[in-house]
């Protein structure tokens, strides 16, 4: 909440100074850059120590690497923790210069940043207790479902509650590993959410052969790192990286250590294998925001 | 970042829309909607709280000064010293976590009777301190005083004591009532969609933290000062001229 309540207070006191800034001579200039990261999100973690890991953050850091051999010396990394409450806020007022976690492009985000090419799409899916009989989201009528406050899935799961006439009961749980104690504890049925997340939680519980992720994909949305709007040299710069990545391979590697191969903490892996969306995303990059894909 | 945006209070929460008249009818609902509902909430887990806390407060704050019943005190005691040292988020995490595991009675009650439960019991730790403080604040012969004209301990309290150490008590009571309100936004991270899950949810879904922030602040504002005015009418309706601690009159 104090993180929040600051980015508040910093937004209220840039506001109607928001200028133009040319990020690239001001990271060249100060030998620094800060970078947004998550604490829990499944492309973006912490291990504590400060110290943060994950497929978005690994390949932040060699966009990172990237801008240094153009700015002619070592970047130094600044990790900024972010929330999904105040990173908006924080790349707006300067604060953060990436953004690289788990952010999903849509419309109404467009209007405030930009964002770079489109490196990780997620599926919002079910999770339930293996032996729950539950198979779609019609097997949730009159069930609890759990999500957690913050996210887009709560819009999907109501707009899917809408769409179905099928009532279900929602909670609401403060962060994904709520949520999750939710599902497992048998508070609730069903955990509906981003399919990596999903398979992070399972992956990490006492005993990941008890859930399974089942049912149809609720929702598509494109995952891309975050940057200041109008600023176009270091939108391409950034852009730039990512496709260099995509082309020689080693985002593709980068994706096979981070969901194949086993990850800390825990020395599970996730097991989840490239999407076809993603596929997609990475053969024809762009910035497409998440209405696009609905469309299809 | 200057071009404030009030119209999102009255988008449609599933498509987005602008609903003409703020108010969409049917399974539709607009944010506004969504926001008096969680307003709803908060008001109800406060005030079921408040009155948990009014009854248990009081019967522990009386415990706690009873003459010759050591045992009865060392409960009450007890009572404070436990609800009153653990931080408040983290007993909200135990009841609502820890209580059902482990008494099987509390197994199937809802969330929310927990919650009240938790920040009741929280609050009654405060509102029996306080009772307490007022009982010793009156002059001993008092006590006597009712005892010499034979009344029984619970009819001296019913007549002779409780009667002015509540109206001594007003004022931290109208502090403390207004703090249930605040404190209940706790309640959200035990998945209560109460006004705190609404702004955090609202504010990520619209893109408008600050316009969302500021509604869910204006809610909050407005319940504390109607609970506030509400305890000083009461306060007022109750003063006894020449009673100690009127109103600040110097007992007069």
């Amino acid at each position: 909440m104090k993180k929040t309540l600051l980015a508040l207070a910093l937004t209220a006191m840039t506001m109607g100074a928001a200028h133009a800034e040319d990020t690239l001579a001001k990271i060249k200039a100060s030998g620094s850059i800060s970078l947004g990261v998550r604490d829990s999100s499944a492309l973006s973690y912490t291990l504590g120590n400060d110290k943060y890991v994950g497929f978005h953050t690994e390949m932040a850091e060699r966009i990172i690497g990237d801008l240094s051999k153009a700015a002619g010396k070592k970047l130094d990394i600044k990790y900024t923790l972010v929330t999904s409450q105040n990173r908006i806020p924080l790349v707006q007022n300067g604060t953060v210069d990436l953004e690289c976690g788990s952010t999903t492009n849509n419309a109404a985000r467009q209007k405030d940043v930009d964002f770079a090419y489109t490196t990780y799409v997620e599926v919002v899916r079910i999770a339930v207790r293996a032996n729950s009989g539950i198979k779609s989201i019609k097997d949730l009528a009159g069930r609890s479902v759990a999500t957690t406050t913050g996210t887009t899935s709560v819009q999907t799961l109501r707009k899917n509650e809408r769409a179905s006439g099928i009532d279900f009961k929602e909670v609401y749980g403060k962060d994904h590993a709520d949520s999750f104690l939710l599902l497992e504890s048998g508070r609730a049925d069903a955990f509906v959410m981003d399919g990596s997340i999903l398979a992070k939680n399972i992956a990490s519980s006492k005993n990941p052969a008890d859930f399974k992720i089942v049912g149809e994909e609720l929702s598509v949305e494109p995952i891309a790192c975050m940057v200041r709007k109008d600023d176009p040299a270091f939108l391409k710069a950034v852009n730039d990286s990512i496709l260099h990545q995509i082309k020689d391979g080693s985002l593709a590697k980068l994706y096979d250590k981070w969901f194949m191969q086993p990850i800390p903490p825990t020395n599970r892996s996730l097991n989840l294998p490239m999407s076809d969306a993603t596929k997609a995303a990475w053969a024809n990059p762009n910035n497409k925001p998440m209405e696009d894909y609905a469309k299809k | 970042m200057s071009n404030w945006d009030w119209q999102v209070f009255c988008r449609d929460t599933v498509t987005g829309d602008q609903v003409a008249g703020c108010f969409a009818t049917g399974r539709d609902q607009t944010y506004l909607q969504w926001m008096l509902q969680a307003w709803g909430m908060t008001v109800t887990v406060s005030l079921s709280a408040l009155l948990v806390a009014l009854i248990v407060g009081s019967i522990i704050g009386v415990l706690r000064t009873l003459p010759d019943s050591p045992k009865l005190v060392a409960f009450g005691n007890a009572w404070v010293e436990f609800f009153r040292n653990i931080p408040l988020l983290v007993q909200i995490f135990i009841w609502n976590y820890v209580v059902p595991d482990v008494i099987p009675m509390t197994a199937n009650l809802p969330p929310m009777v927990l919650i009240i439960l938790g920040l009741g019991f929280f609050t009654s730790a405060r509102v029996a301190e306080q009772l307490r403080s007022g009982i010793q604040a009156l002059p001993r012969g008092q006590r006597y005083a009712g005892m010499a004209l034979g009344l029984t301990t619970p009819q001296y309290y019913r007549f002779v004591l409780l009667p002015m150490a509540y109206r001594i008590i007003m004022p931290p009571l109208t502090s403390e009532s207004m703090n249930i309100f605040k404190n209940s936004a706790v309640a959200f991270a035990v998945s209560i969609p109460e006004l705190t899950q609404f702004y955090l949810q609202a504010g990520e879904e619209t893109g408008k933290q600050i316009e969302i922030y500021l509604g869910v602040l204006a809610a909050y504002v407005l319940t504390a000062m109607i609970v506030n005015r509400v305890m000083v009418f009461i306060e007022g309706r109750l003063r006894v001229p020449g009673m100690v601690a009127a109103g600040g009159m110097g007992g007069h």
